[in-house]
C-alpha cells in the first residue's frame, strides 16, 4: 500500500491518460475527440514532469546559497540531503523534462490547431462532425455511381 | 524528509491532481461542446498550478498561455463555425474503448511499480544527465534559467524542430482554410466589429500593454521564468483582441495574411542562419561559441554586462537571443495566421447569414 | 557500400557538414518555398533543394562507407548533455532512399499537382512537401530519442495536411485526413511515453548512451514497458498490423504525389525507428527475444495473411495498393523478426525494394489521374490502350509487387524466404510463400483491368500524361528493373545495415 503513496503521482497521470483515451475513442463527436487528443497528451507531459521533480527542490534558475531566497530553502532541508544532492548550496529539481515537455505543449497545440481546421473542412463538406453521419453520407454518395470514369481537374 | 513543509507541498500536489481527475472524468460525462471546451480550459488553468508546485514555472507559464489560452480560443472557433449541437451518447460505442482503457491502463500501472520513488533524487533520470545540465550550465552558458540553457543551447536542435513543427501548423491550417472566397484572404467589405465603446476603449489601452509584456517575457527568459514561446503566444493576443474588437477587416489591412506567413518563414530562417553562421564560422551547427569570429569579439567592451566571466559567455547569450527572436517570429505569426484562418471562414459566414 | 568508397562528391569541409545540411537544406527550402511569388518558382526551389538533399545524402553515404559511423554533435556539446547526429548504415541508406524519392516526387508534382490540388495551394503544397522532407531524413539520421519524436511530428503535421489537400479530387480525403491524424497523434504519444519509462530508467535520452545502460540494468519492468509502448506507437505510425486503420483512407484520399511520398516513406522511417530501438537501443535478452517471436512475428504473419485477403477484396484501386502496403510491412516485419543477420538484411533490403515499387505504382496512378479521375478497377479497364506509357511502368511495378523474376521484387522476396530457412523458421518461410500467393492474386487482378479489357462504352477517354511527369515514373519504375538485374548497391547497402545493427557480417 505505500506504493500508493510513493507512486501516487504516476497512479494519478496514468488514470488522467486513460480518461483522455477513453473520450477520444467513446465518442463520434469529431471535436469532443480533439478535446479527448488534448487531454490525452496534457497528462503524458505531467508524467515526464513527476518523473523529474526532486524533493525540496526549487525552479531550475541558479541562485545562490546565501540569498534570502536560498537560505529560506535550506532552512527546511537536512543539511545532509543538501549536500549530497545539492549543487552550490541549493537542491534544486531535473530541467530535462521540463525542456522536453515544453516542446510537448507546443507540439500538441499545433496538432490540435491542424486537426480543428480539418473538422470545419469536414463540417462544411459533409454537413456533420459525427463519424456515423459521416460514414452515412459516404455510403449515400457512393451509391449513386457516376459514369465509369469522369474528367479529372479540380 | 518529515518536514511540513515537504508534506504540505506534497499534500497540495494530492490534492490538484485529485482536481484534474474530477474535470477529467466532468469533460467524459459533459454532452455539451461548449461545456467541455470551458472545462479542458479549466484543466488546462490547474495544470499550470500544479506545475508550479512541480517546481516547472517556464513549463506552468507556457501551459497557462498555450493549453488555456491558445487552445480555448482555437476550439472556440471550431464550434462557432461547426455549430454543433449537444453530443450524442451511444452507450455501444463506450464499451471497446472501456476495455482497452482497462487494459492499457492496468499494463501501465504494473509497469509504474517499477520506477522510482516519486521525487527520489538518486533516481537515473535525476542523477544523471538532468544534473549534469545544473553544473555545467553556469560554466558553459552563464545564464541563470537552466531551463532557456538546455532549450536553446543544449538542446537547441529540438527547439529547432520544434519552431518547425509550429510553422509546419501555420502551413497546414492555411492549406485548409486559406484560400479561396471563404478566407481571410479576401476579407468582408464592412467591417463586422463590435461597436461597444468600453471595448474598444479597453482595447485600445490593453493592446499596446500586451505586446509590452510579451517582449518583457522574451527577454527576460534567460534570467527567469519565459523564452520564445511564451512571448510568441503573448505577441499574438494583440491582433486576436484586435481582429474581435474592432473586426476582421481592419486587423487584415494592417497586418496582411502574407506578410504574416512571411514573418513565420523568417523566424525559421533565422533561427537555421544562426545555426548556418557558426558553421561558416568555423564550428559546428548551432554551437554558439563559434557565432561570432574573434575579430568581432575583440569589439565587444570587456565590462559591459559587470561580470568578467561574460567575456566567455558572448556568443552563447547573443546565440539564445536570435534564436528566441527567431521562436518569437514565428509562433506569433503562426498563431495569427491560424486565428486568421478560423475568423476569415466565420466572417464569411456572417456575410451569407445577413 | 563499395560502390561509395572512391567517390567524393563534395568538397571534405562541406562533406564534414552534410549530415546537417541535409536536414537544413530542406527545412530552408521550405521556407522559401511559402515566401514565393508564384507556383512555378514554388516547384523550382523545391525540385533545387532536393537535389541538394540528394546530393547531400550521397555524400553523408559515402562518409559512412570510410568512416563506419558518423557522430555529428550539434551544438558542439558532447554526448550525452548535447543532441547528436548519429548516422550509421541503416541510417545513411534510408537517408538516401528518403532524399531520392523526395527529389523524383518533386520533380512529378510540377504537373501532376494540377489536376488534383487547387491552384492558389500549390505554393503552400511545396513547401509542406519540403517540410516533411526534412522531417523525414531528421528522423532517421537523429542519435536522439526524444529528437526523433520532433521530427516525426514535423513530417506527420505536414502530411495530415498534405493528405486533407486531397479533397479536391475525393472529398473522403477529409475523413481519412482526420483518421490519420488521430492514429498518428496517439501514435506519438505512445512513443513519448515509452520514451519517458526509458528516461526513468537510464537516466539520458542518447540512444547508443541509453543502450549501454540498459545492458547492465537486467529485467527491468519500467524499460519493458518503455519498450512496449516505443513499439506501439510507432507500429501505428509505420501501419503494422491491428494498428493500420487509418492507412487505407489515407492513401486513397490523398493527391497522388503525397501517396508516393507516404508510401516510399513515412511508414519506412517508423519501421527504421521500430529496427532502431529493437534491435540496437534495446539489450538482447529473454524479454528482446520474447517480444520479438511471440508478438512481432505473429502479427506480421497476420498483417501478411488478412490484409492480402483484404486487398483482393478491395474495389478501388488505390485502396488495393493501401491494403498491399500493411501487407508488405509485414513481410519486412517478418524478416527483421528473425534477428539474425541474413533477416535483417533481407528485411532492408525488403524496404528499399517496397518503397521504390509502391512509389512507382502510386505515380502511374498519379500519371492516369492527369487526365480522368478514375477509382475502381473497372474505372481502370483498358486504359492501357489510351496512356501505354504510363501503363508500361504500372505493370513494371505490379510485376516487381508480385514477384516476376527480373525485378527488384522478386529477389526481395527470395532472399528473405532463404533468411527465414536459413534461421529455422519455417512457418515464416510458408507465410510468406503464401503472401506471396495471395499478392499474385490481386496484381492480376489490376493488370488484367489495365491490359487485357476494353475501356467502359461511356467511359470518358484518357491520355497520356505529359513529359514532365513519365520522366520521374520511369526512372522509379526502371530502378525496381534495373536493382532486379544487378542488385550489388542496395544489396550491399542492406547488408551492411544489417552488420551495423546486429555486429555481424550476414
Amino acid at each position: 500500500m505505500s506504493m500508493a503513496v510513493t507512486h501516487f503521482n504516476y497512479i494519478a497521470v496514468i488514470v488522467l491518460m486513460m480518461i483522455g483515451l477513453y473520450v477520444l475513442f467513446a465518442t463520434g463527436n469529431l471535436i469532443k475527440r480533439m478535446v479527448g487528443l488534448a487531454l490525452f497528451q496534457t497528462s503524458t507531459a505531467l508524467f515526464y514532469i513527476s518523473l523529474g521533480k526532486v524533493s525540496g527542490g526549487t525552479a531550475a534558475i541558479t541562485i545562490y546559497a546565501d540569498s534570502p531566497e536560498g537560505r529560506a530553502l535550506a532552512a527546511t532541508l537536512d543539511p545532509a540531503y543538501v549536500d549530497q544532492f545539492g549543487i552550490n548550496g541549493v537542491v534544486y529539481s531535473n530541467p530535462l523534462p521540463h525542456v522536453l515537455i515544453l516542446t510537448a505543449i507546443v507540439v500538441g497545440v499545433a496538432t490540435l490547431s491542424v486537426g480543428l481546421s480539418i473538422v470545419v473542412r469536414i463540417r462544411e463538406a459533409y454537413g456533420t462532425v459525427e463519424t456515423d453521419e459521416i460514414e452515412a453520407v459516404a455510403r449515400v454518395e457512393a451509391a449513386q455511381s457516376g459514369p465509369a470514369r469522369s474528367e479529372a481537374g479540380a | 524528509m518529515n518536514d511540513i513543509a515537504l508534506q504540505a507541498s506534497f499534500a497540495l500536489n494530492v490534492a490538484l491532481l485529485l482536481m484534474l481527475v474530477i474535470v477529467g472524468i466532468a469533460i467524459a460525462r459533459s454532452r455539451s461542446l461548449l461545456a467541455s471546451i470551458l472545462l479542458l480550459g479549466i484543466y488546462s488553468l490547474v495544470s499550470a498550478a500544479w506545475l508550479v508546485v512541480m517546481d516547472a514555472a517556464d513549463v506552468a507559464f507556457t501551459e497557462a498561455v498555450v493549453g488555456a489560452g491558445i487552445s480555448t480560443v482555437v476550439l472556440l472557433g471550431a464550434i462557432l463555425l461547426v455549430r454543433a449541437g449537444p453530443v450524442r451518447h451511444d452507450w455501444r460505442m463506450t464499451i471497446p474503448p472501456a476495455l482497452l482503457v482497462l487494459g492499457v491502463g492496468g499494463l501501465l500501472i504494473y509497469a509504474v511499480t517499477g520506477l522510482p520513488e516519486f521525487g527520489d533524487p538518486a533516481s537515473p533520470a535525476n542523477a544523471h544527465v538532468g544534473r549534469s545540465y545544473l553544473i555545467e550550465t553556469p560554466k558553459e552558458i552563464g545564464v541563470p534559467n537552466v531551463v532557456t540553457a538546455v532549450l536553446s543551447s543544449y538542446r537547441g536542435f529540438d527547439t529547432l524542430g520544434e519552431t518547425v513543427v509550429v510553422f509546419a501548423a501555420g502551413i497546414g491550417v492555411a492549406l485548409m482554410l486559406g484560400f479561396g472566397p471563404r478566407s481571410a484572404l479576401s476579407p468582408p467589405p464592412v467591417a463586422t466589429g463590435d461597436h461597444h465603446v468600453v471595448l474598444r476603449v479597453t482595447a485600445k489601452l490593453l493592446i499596446p500593454l500586451i505586446m509590452l509584456y510579451a517582449f518583457y517575457v522574451q527577454f527576460h527568459g534567460d534570467l527567469g521564468a519565459g523564452g520564445g514561446f511564451q512571448a510568441g503566444v503573448i505577441l499574438a493576443v494583440a491582433p486576436i483582441l484586435h481582429a474581435l474588437v474592432f473586426g476582421l477587416r481592419e486587423t487584415i489591412e494592417a497586418i496582411p495574411v502574407h506578410a504574416v506567413r512571411s514573418v513565420a518563414a523568417l523566424g525559421v530562417l533565422l533561427f537555421a542562419g544562426v545555426g548556418l553562421v557558426c558553421i561558416l564560422n568555423g564550428g559546428d551547427f548551432l554551437d554558439y561559441d563559434y557565432l561570432f569570429p574573434p575579430s568581432v569579439e575583440a569589439m565587444i567592451p570587456p565590462g559591459l554586462m559587470g561580470d568578467p566571466d561574460h567575456a566567455h559567455h558572448w556568443g552563447q547569450h547573443f546565440g539564445i537571443f536570435f534564436i528566441e527572436l527567431g521562436v518569437l517570429f514565428t509562433v506569433s505569426a503562426t498563431m495569427v495566421t491560424i486565428f486568421y484562418g478560423f475568423a476569415g471562414r466565420a466572417a464569411d459566414e456572417q456575410e451569407a447569414a445577413s | 557500400m563499395i560502390l561509395f568508397e572512391a567517390i567524393y562528391v563534395a568538397p571534405p569541409a562541406l562533406t564534414a557538414q552534410a549530415p546537417i545540411l541535409v536536414i537544413a537544406g530542406p527545412l530552408i527550402g521550405a521556407c522559401a518555398a511559402v515566401l514565393s511569388p508564384g507556383a512555378r518558382t514554388a516547384w523550382m526551389i523545391s525540385v533545387l533543394t532536393a537535389a541538394f538533399t540528394l546530393w547531400m545524402s550521397v555524400a553523408v553515404a559515402g562518409e559512412v562507407a570510410r568512416a563506419g559511423v558518423i557522430d555529428y554533435a550539434l551544438g558542439g556539446f558532447a554526448q550525452p548533455m548535447g543532441i547528436a547526429l548519429r548516422i550509421d548504415a541503416l541510417g545513411a541508406t534510408m537517408a538516401l532512399l528518403i532524399a531520392s524519392v523526395g527529389l523524383l516526387g518533386a520533380l512529378y508534382s510540377g504537373h501532376a499537382l494540377v489536376s488534383e490540388v487547387k491552384p492558389e495551394k500549390h505554393t503552400l503544397f511545396q513547401s509542406g512537401y519540403l517540410l516533411c522532407l526534412a522531417g523525414f531524413i531528421g528522423l532517421v539520421l537523429t542519435g536522439d530519442a526524444f529528437n526523433a519524436f520532433v521530427f516525426l511530428e514535423v513530417s506527420s503535421i505536414g502530411t495530415y495536411a498534405l493528405v486533407g489537400v486531397g479533397e479536391a479530387r475525393d472529398k473522403r480525403a477529409l475523413p481519412a485526413a482526420f483518421n490519420y491524424l488521430i492514429f498518428g497523434t496517439v501514435g506519438a504519444t505512445f512513443y513519448v511515453l515509452g520514451i519517458g519509462f526509458l528516461y526513468a530508467a537510464t537516466g539520458t535520452l542518447n540512444m547508443a548512451d541509453m543502450a549501454m545502460r540498459l545492458a547492465t540494468l537486467g529485467d527491468n519492468t519500467a524499460a519493458q514497458a518503455g519498450l512496449a509502448f516505443v513499439v506501439a506507437g510507432l507500429g501505428i505510425k509505420a501501419a503494422m498490423f491491428p494498428l493500420h486503420g487509418w492507412l487505407p483512407g489515407a492513401y486513397a484520399g490523398a493527391p497522388s504525389l503525397v501517396s508516393v511520398f507516404l508510401a516510399a516513406t513515412a511508414t519506412k522511417a517508423a519501421i527504421y525507428l521500430i529496427i532502431r530501438f529493437v534491435l540496437d537501443v534495446f539489450p538482447e535478452g529473454e524479454f528482446g527475444a520474447i517480444f520479438l517471436r511471440w508478438i512481432l512475428a505473429p502479427l506480421a504473419a497476420t498483417a501478411v495473411i488478412v490484409c492480402s485477403v483484404q486487398a483482393i477484396f478491395a474495389k478501388e484501386v488505390r485502396r488495393i495498393l493501401a491494403f498491399s502496403s500493411v501487407a508488405q510491412v509485414g513481410f519486412i516485419m517478418l524478416g527483421v523478426s528473425l534477428a539474425t543477420a541474413a533477416g535483417v538484411s533481407a528485411g532492408v533490403y525488403y524496404l528499399i525494394a517496397h518503397a521504390l515499387l509502391k512509389g512507382a505504382l502510386f505515380m502511374a496512378v498519379g500519371a492516369f489521374a492527369v487526365s480522368v479521375r478514375a477509382r475502381t478497377v473497372d474505372d481502370f479497364a483498358g486504359i492501357a490502350c489510351e496512356a501505354p506509357w504510363s501503363a508500361a511502368a504500372f505493370g513494371v511495378g505490379a510485376a516487381s509487387l508480385a514477384g516476376v523474376p527480373m525485378t527488384m521484387g522478386f529477389l526481395a522476396k527470395w532472399t528473405l524466404i532463404s533468411a527465414a530457412l536459413e534461421a529455422g523458421a519455417v512457418w515464416i518461410a510458408v507465410t510468406l510463400a503464401i503472401g506471396s500467393l495471395l499478392t499474385l492474386i490481386y496484381v492480376w487482378r489490376m493488370l488484367e483491368a489495365i491490359f487485357f479489357r476494353m475501356p467502359a462504352a461511356g467511359a470518358e477517354r484518357a491520355r497520356e500524361a505529359p513529359v514532365g511527369v513519365l520522366v520521374p515514373l520511369f526512372i522509379l519504375a526502371g530502378l525496381s528493373l534495373l536493382f532486379g538485374v544487378t542488385s550489388t548497391l542496395p544489396a550491399s547497402m542492406a547488408d551492411a545495415s544489417a552488420a551495423a545493427l546486429t555486429g555481424a557480417a550476414p
